[in-house]
């Protein structure tokens, strides 16, 4: 039997200012299949499951649900005919409880009564293997949970088609193997669903066919079983590329910067670091791998004096950090390229240029009262030429740069310093292939220089391929450090978990 | 103590005729905020309902008129700053601070000819004290809540409604969730701006009421700038009741007791060496030590709603 078609976007083509973000594209989804969209960032993905879920209009297009033709002004238009959008960020109301989440927006008698609800959110939490307890608050809950509410709330709305964007990636592979059996069991039920990911081993597993997106355009939709990882990256990139990441051999150094024991709180008196120790050489690379939250930025920030440690000490060769003012940490050598999720927000000032940016590190190190741009200016355009970074001028606002481009300036200063360590938290949050690559042949240079870096990472291939130990934070605790050439994915996803795998603390 | 005791007790009856104005302004505020935004209009609004309502009184000589008019025009004036922060997507902060000079302006240029004039005989007598029975033979009780002009009742029904409203039906679920996550409510198919607009209409419009309480009811006379500075303790009020309508209520009583403590007390006061000036300052004093005791206080519950002073755009790049 030919399966129904239930999605259908023919020509879709939407503009913002003057990018063209979807430009005539393709896309049709069969009943019970599960369809991955893959494209790297600014591929135009995200921007096309927008346009199905109602919250953006296609300047032009057509699209067809259920073989009826639709114009979507809003999500409701779009919830009514069953069409369930998962976001990467999950909206939800963090005070409100699950129950409450899920019947936001729903029709039904202007008094609220709970009973029946609860009872049918727990059928079909059931029906699904998604267990929900409909009372529970939002802030309560952990991220999986959060993910099953998302989920529960657009079955419950009656949707068949569901769109995922990026689910995995704030899960564990155990939490995302979970998801992925309740996926599949959703497609075995009739649904359709739809998942946006950049992360190829995954298309490969769960998905039936794939659509791949590049520069917002559709370059072709193909079974997966019939196409391999290297293909599909090719098709994304649009070149031939070279996956594999490098790990240039160092002869390890000195022990740089030494952890012991390290506690701290936050606002509310949690604990948010508990008893880290670990030892940075110069000359390697030691990854940290976590699920978001577990303590990785309180980490860093520790140690470049940003946030009161507790107890415990942060040691550079030997001398204590604890209680030294940020500058006096940088003066000592120790850099930090913290770039947050906003990557903008607290590495560089978006509206300043390039050299402006430069100064606001440099300036105590000049002398006399007036700033003295033009050595600084030189040297921004000697940076740009070295990363190849795509900029009209050193004179042009930051925040205009596309984020590969931020994120090179951001660790071209850190580098232009000449610094014994290097703190990078998600050095490639958001860089297309090309530009990650770049970034982390920056850091190996930087580590066959001798550099002790610390490289807070997300993706655990990558942490594997580049990183010469990992150390895995859980809840704020190292439950494990491994070497990168041993670890397996399941090891790192297990400590993660903050299980206690029992094995030795690679030295 | 005899005479300590009546005095308590008339204290504690006008206390609820200052409480009430303050009341409704702070249930105003509080429901706009609920949908995320902060409107620092509140005397402005109620500056524009307390002339609209004098006005509506003084030509029409009907009550109800009176009062429907302040409501209209209180939610009228806010639809200006609806306008700038939901459509055009202005800084909240500015545009309620303009909505306040708009307000002081336009009360003292339309209240000019009404100086000094008194609210009509037939008005007044319609809002004369009216005794609940049963309840209004409860000692002290009964005096001071069930003995009262007929808009301090009204106040404890919109507290009882804005209560259930916001807490028991699926229409304040959803407005919760505007004010707490634009975005999710946005994605659950809920008309965000709609929303926002109606509830700041609503919230405009009980913050008229509360100054034709003053204009209409509690004074009633025409006093350029009657409202003295009320709108701000309002303001105040709701975080004072941590966006809770039955707090609001508990938080508005205590702050009209302060204000008129020094006149039902003074001599006490003087007979304690406490200066007149001391007193004066309690209601602002006060205020600003809530403020502080809220700051420290943190409750994931209890706080602002999330989005609180945020613009939404959907489609945002």
């Amino acid at each position: 039997m030919q399966a129904q078609v239930f999605v259908k976007m023919e020509n879709i083509c939407k503009t913002f200012g003057n990018v063209k973000a979807n430009d005539r594209i393709n896309f049709d989804v069969h009943q019970g299949e599960i369809h991955a969209l893959l494209g790297e960032n600014g591929a135009g993905k995200s921007t096309l499951m927008n346009m199905l879920s109602g919250i953006y209009k296609p300047d032009s297009g057509s699209i067809q649900i259920h073989g009826k033709e639709v114009v979507f002004n809003t999500p409701k238009d779009s919830i009514e005919m069953g069409i369930g959008m998962i976001h990467q960020h999950y909206r939800l109301v963090e005070v409100q409880t699950a129950k409450e989440n899920i019947l936001l927006g729903r029709k039904g008698p202007f008094f609220m009564k709970g009973a029946h609800v609860s009872k049918d959110i727990r059928e079909i939490g059931e029906k699904f293997g998604l267990p929900v307890d409909p009372e529970k608050k939002v802030y309560d809950m952990s991220i999986g949970e959060k993910q099953a509410v998302e989920i529960l709330k657009v079955l419950y709305q009656g949707a068949d088609i569901l769109i995922m964007d990026e689910p995995t990636a704030v899960l564990t592979p155990q939490e995302t193997r979970k998801l992925f059996a309740i996926l599949r069991n959703m497609a075995a039920q009739g649904c359709a669903v739809i998942i946006i990911t950049h992360k190829l081993h995954e298309v490969m597993e769960i998905s039936d066919r794939v659509t791949v997106l590049r520069k917002g355009t559709t370059v072709g939709t193909l079974a997966t079983k019939d196409t391999n990882p290297k293909a599909l990256t090719d098709l994304m990139v649009g070149k031939t590329v070279d996956l594999a990441i490098s790990r240039p051999p160092v002869e390890r150094g000195r022990v740089l910067l030494e952890v012991k024991d390290l506690c701290a709180y936050d606002m509310d008196k949690v604990e948010v670091l508990r008893d880290i120790s670990f030892k940075l050489h110069a000359g390697e690379v030691l990854g940290v791998a976590g699920v978001a939250g577990s303590g990785q930025k309180e980490l860093c920030e520790s140690i470049a004096g940003l946030y009161p440690v507790a107890s415990g000490q942060i040691l550079y060769e030997g001398e204590s950090l604890v209680g030294n003012s940020p500058r006096d940490i940088i003066k000592k050598g120790i850099s930090m390229s913290f770039i947050p999720e906003d990557r903008l927000g607290m590495g560089l000032v978006a509206s300043m240029d390039m050299v402006d940016n430069f100064l606001l590190k440099e300036h105590h190190n000049q002398k006399g009262l007036w700033l003295k741009r033009k050595p600084i200016a030189e040297k921004c355009a000697e940076i740009i030429r070295r990363l190849e970074i795509k900029t009209p001028g050193v004179h042009h606002p930051v925040k205009q740069l596309s984020g590969g481009n931020i994120q090179k300036v951001l660790i071209g200063r850190e580098i232009e310093t000449n610094p014994h360590v290097l703190i990078t938290a998600y050095a490639v949050r958001g860089l297309d292939i090309g530009a990650s690559h770049t970034i982390y042949d920056l850091i190996n240079e930087q580590k066959e220089k001798g550099v002790a870096i610390l490289f807070i990472g997300e993706d655990l291939d990558v942490l594997l391929e580049l990183c010469d130990r990992i150390m895995v934070l859980s809840e704020g605790a190292v439950t494990g450090i491994v070497r990168g050439d041993k670890a397996t994915k399941e090891e790192l996803g297990l400590l993660m978990a903050g299980e206690d795998l029992g094995m030795e603390v690679a030295q | 103590m005899e005479g300590f005791w009546n005095i308590f007790q008339a204290f504690s009856v006008v206390l609820v005729i200052g409480g009430t104005p303050l009341l409704f302004a702070t249930l105003g505020e509080l429901l706009t905020e609920k949908a995320g935004h902060l409107n620092l209009g509140v005397e402005g609004m109620m500056l524009i309902g307390a002339v609209a309502g004098f006005a509506a009184g003084h030509f029409t000589g009907s009550p109800l008129l009176a009062m429907g008019g302040a409501f209209l025009a209180g939610g009228l004036g806010a639809m200006i700053y609806g306008f700038l922060t939901v459509t055009l997507r202005a800084n909240q902060v500015v545009s309620g601070l303009a909505l306040t000079m708009f307000g002081t302006g336009i009360s003292s240029y339309l209240g000019v000819n009404f100086i000094g004039q008194k609210m009509s005989a037939e008005i007044s007598a319609f809002f004369s004290p009216v005794a609940i029975p049963l309840l209004s033979s409860i000692p002290y009780v009964g005096r001071v809540f069930f003995r009262q002009d007929p808009m301090v009742y009204l106040g404890y029904v919109t507290v009882a409604l804005l209560g259930t409203y916001l807490y028991r039906t699926r229409i304040g679920l959803n407005l919760r969730a505007v004010g707490e996550n634009p975005g999710a409510a946005d994605a659950s198919g809920i008309n965000v701006d709609l929303y926002k607009y109606v509830h700041i209409f609503l919230g405009g419009a009980l913050c008229g009421l509360g100054g034709a309480y003053l204009s209409v009811v509690a004074v009633p006379q025409w006093q350029d700038g009657i409202t003295a500075g009320r709108g701000w303790i309002a303001i105040a009020l709701v975080i004072f009741a941590g966006w809770n309508p039955f707090k609001a209520i508990l938080g508005a009583y205590l702050f009209g007791g302060l204000s008129i403590i020094g006149f039902y007390f003074g001599n006490y006061f003087s007979a304690w060496n406490i200066s007149q000036n001391l007193i004066d300052m309690l209601p602002y004093a006060v205020t600003i030590l809530v403020l502080t005791a809220s700051s420290v206080r943190k409750s994931k519950e209890k706080g602002a709603p999330k989005a609180l002073g945020v613009a939404y755009y959907r489609e945002e790049r």
